[in-house]
């Protein structure tokens, strides 16, 4: 039993770690949620409130899981653990620290890609399966936004890619040694933040699951641990996006040499997470064609611009 | 485009950093059970029957606040004791249906029936929401301190003949002429 990348200790520890990280998010964007808005947030159960969570798996765990009589069954309880699986299978590309890490697969960017468009599908067919009406809509919304929005999340990250000359997470985290690839790609780092906010379903971009306008949108007819599942799922995507963002524009786990990488990983994560949680609470949702035109006429040009530029910055240095 | 980029960029900016910088701000929270809010003196709360200051009931049973009140929630029977006074017989709120609107203090002749800033009335039961005479009257006098109904009305009642009550002149015997 080793200590090295790709170690059944090693996945073991992330997996548990990743799973417990989100859960505790919940607990974490309540609080959160409450600075922010002058409460408290839940501080009752355990020390400042952290056995929340426990408290509310103890409610999903024994809640009464039921499948419609009308939906399509097989489906319906496919969907929810799509949404897990492919995010859990995104994090094992993710090079958390030297030597942490599931997979240094050398083609981690795309990897995280086709995680993110495969993620499209369990939102697709938790609406379609429900056959609820606000279902049906939630998940058109949703899949019309993941296919738009995943357009320019691509072109965004080629920037970082150009720049490294590899897909591999970890070659990117190490060409970063000089200087953080947010400064030369601070416009791809603004896009593929708007683009992961929107691929997380979070709270700008929660169209899919408006809770006032489409009841919760594709996850309408699910409860108990089916719901937790997506909710979890989505605290996860949440967690992936502000990984992702350290890896390729925040140096992953490059910092001084006071702490150890994993902390420096940790803490940069955890500074998008907060930021995600402050756009929850600071921002409301734009309408679904805003949403719509914004990427298309706007992002999209702009990215493809960074592209451009960046390649030939390279090619005009090189 | 300017427009574009100031409205989706630079507000957002903007209203992140304002909220953002209510992270410095004390959080209103009143964590309830530990710590009481002040509950105002003229709060309406539950509600009360109160004594004059000789320690009677201050009720006359003239049924103006189940009259005034909106919901119908109080309920009583006036009855008469030997000495000509009116008084309840019984004397039912159902606090359930209570909607705290003061109306009935606000009718009350004779000041009994008050509201105090006392609001946690909380019931696992909900027939002990209905409050007797017994569970309402109280032995003080409430906001009133020296407001006796008797001593200032004009109405005979035993120990006190006419014009014999505060600030009451004796009757005139009309017939007479004498001044």
């Amino acid at each position: 039993m080793t200590w090295e990348v790709g170690s059944a200790l090693n996945i073991a520890a992330i997996l548990i770690l990743v799973v417990v990280i989100a859960a505790m998010l919940i607990w974490v964007e309540r609080r959160l949620l409450g600075l922010w808005q002058e409460r408290l947030g839940p501080n009752r159960v355990g020390w400042f409130g952290l056995m929340q969570v426990v408290a509310d798996m103890v409610k999903i765990f024994t809640k009464e899981d039921w499948v419609p009589p009308f939906s399509d069954k097989f489906s319906f309880v496919l969907a929810p653990n799509i949404i897990m699986i492919v995010v859990l299978m995104s994090f094992s590309v993710i090079p958390f620290a030297p030597g942490v890490g599931v997979s240094d697969s050398n083609v981690g960017v795309l990897f995280i890609l086709a995680m993110a468009s495969l993620g499209a599908y369990s939102v697709m067919l938790a609406g379609l399966s429900s056959n609820n009406k606000y279902s049906l809509l939630g998940a058109l919304r949703a899949a019309a936004q993941m296919v738009s929005y995943e357009v320019f999340m691509g072109i965004s990250l080629l920037g970082v890619v150009a720049l490294t000359g590899s897909f591999s997470l970890r070659d990117v985290v190490l060409a970063q040694a000089d200087g953080w690839y947010v400064i030369p790609q601070f416009v791809g780092f603004v896009i593929f933040l708007i683009a992961g906010i929107a691929e997380s379903h979070r709270v700008p971009f929660d169209i899919p699951e408006a809770e006032q306008e489409i009841v919760a949108g594709y996850h309408t007819e699910y409860s108990g641990m089916k719901f937790g599942m997506f909710f979890v799922g989505e605290y996860l995507g949440l967690v992936l996006v502000s990984s992702l963002i350290t890896v390729f524009f925040f140096g992953g786990w490059m910092g001084p040499a006071f702490l150890p990488g994993i902390v420096w990983f940790v803490i940069k994560a955890f500074v998008f997470i907060a930021f995600f949680i402050l756009l929850r609470a600071a921002l409301p949702r734009p309408r679904y064609d805003q949403l719509m035109s914004y990427g298309w006429l706007f992002l999209l040009p702009l990215s493809l611009l960074n592209l451009l530029i960046t390649a030939a910055v390279i090619l005009m240095g090189s | 485009m300017i427009k574009l980029i100031k409205d989706t960029l630079i507000s957002q900016v903007v209203t992140l950093w304002t909220v953002f910088v209510h992270m410095f701000v004390k959080a209103d929270t009143v964590e309830y059970p530990d710590q009481k809010p002040y509950m105002f003196p003229r709060w309406r709360g539950r509600i009360i029957l109160s004594r004059d200051p000789d320690g009677e009931e201050r009720c006359v049973a003239c049924n103006l606040c189940a009259v005034a009140c909106p919901v119908d929630c109080i309920a009583l029977q006036k009855a008469e004791d030997e000495e000509g006074r009116w008084y309840p017989e019984f004397f039912r709120i159902n606090f359930s249906r209570c909607i705290m609107c003061g109306f009935c203090e606000e009718a009350c002749p004779t000041n009994a029936i008050q509201l105090t800033p006392d609001f946690e009335m909380a019931e696992y039961v909900r027939q002990d929401m209905v409050w007797e005479k017994e569970d309402l009257l109280i032995s003080g006098t409430g906001k009133y301190h020296d407001y006796n109904f008797y001593r200032v009305a004009g109405m005979a009642i035993g120990g006190k003949g006419k014009g014999e009550a505060k600030n009451e002149a004796p009757p005139v015997d009309v017939r007479s002429l004498l001044p």
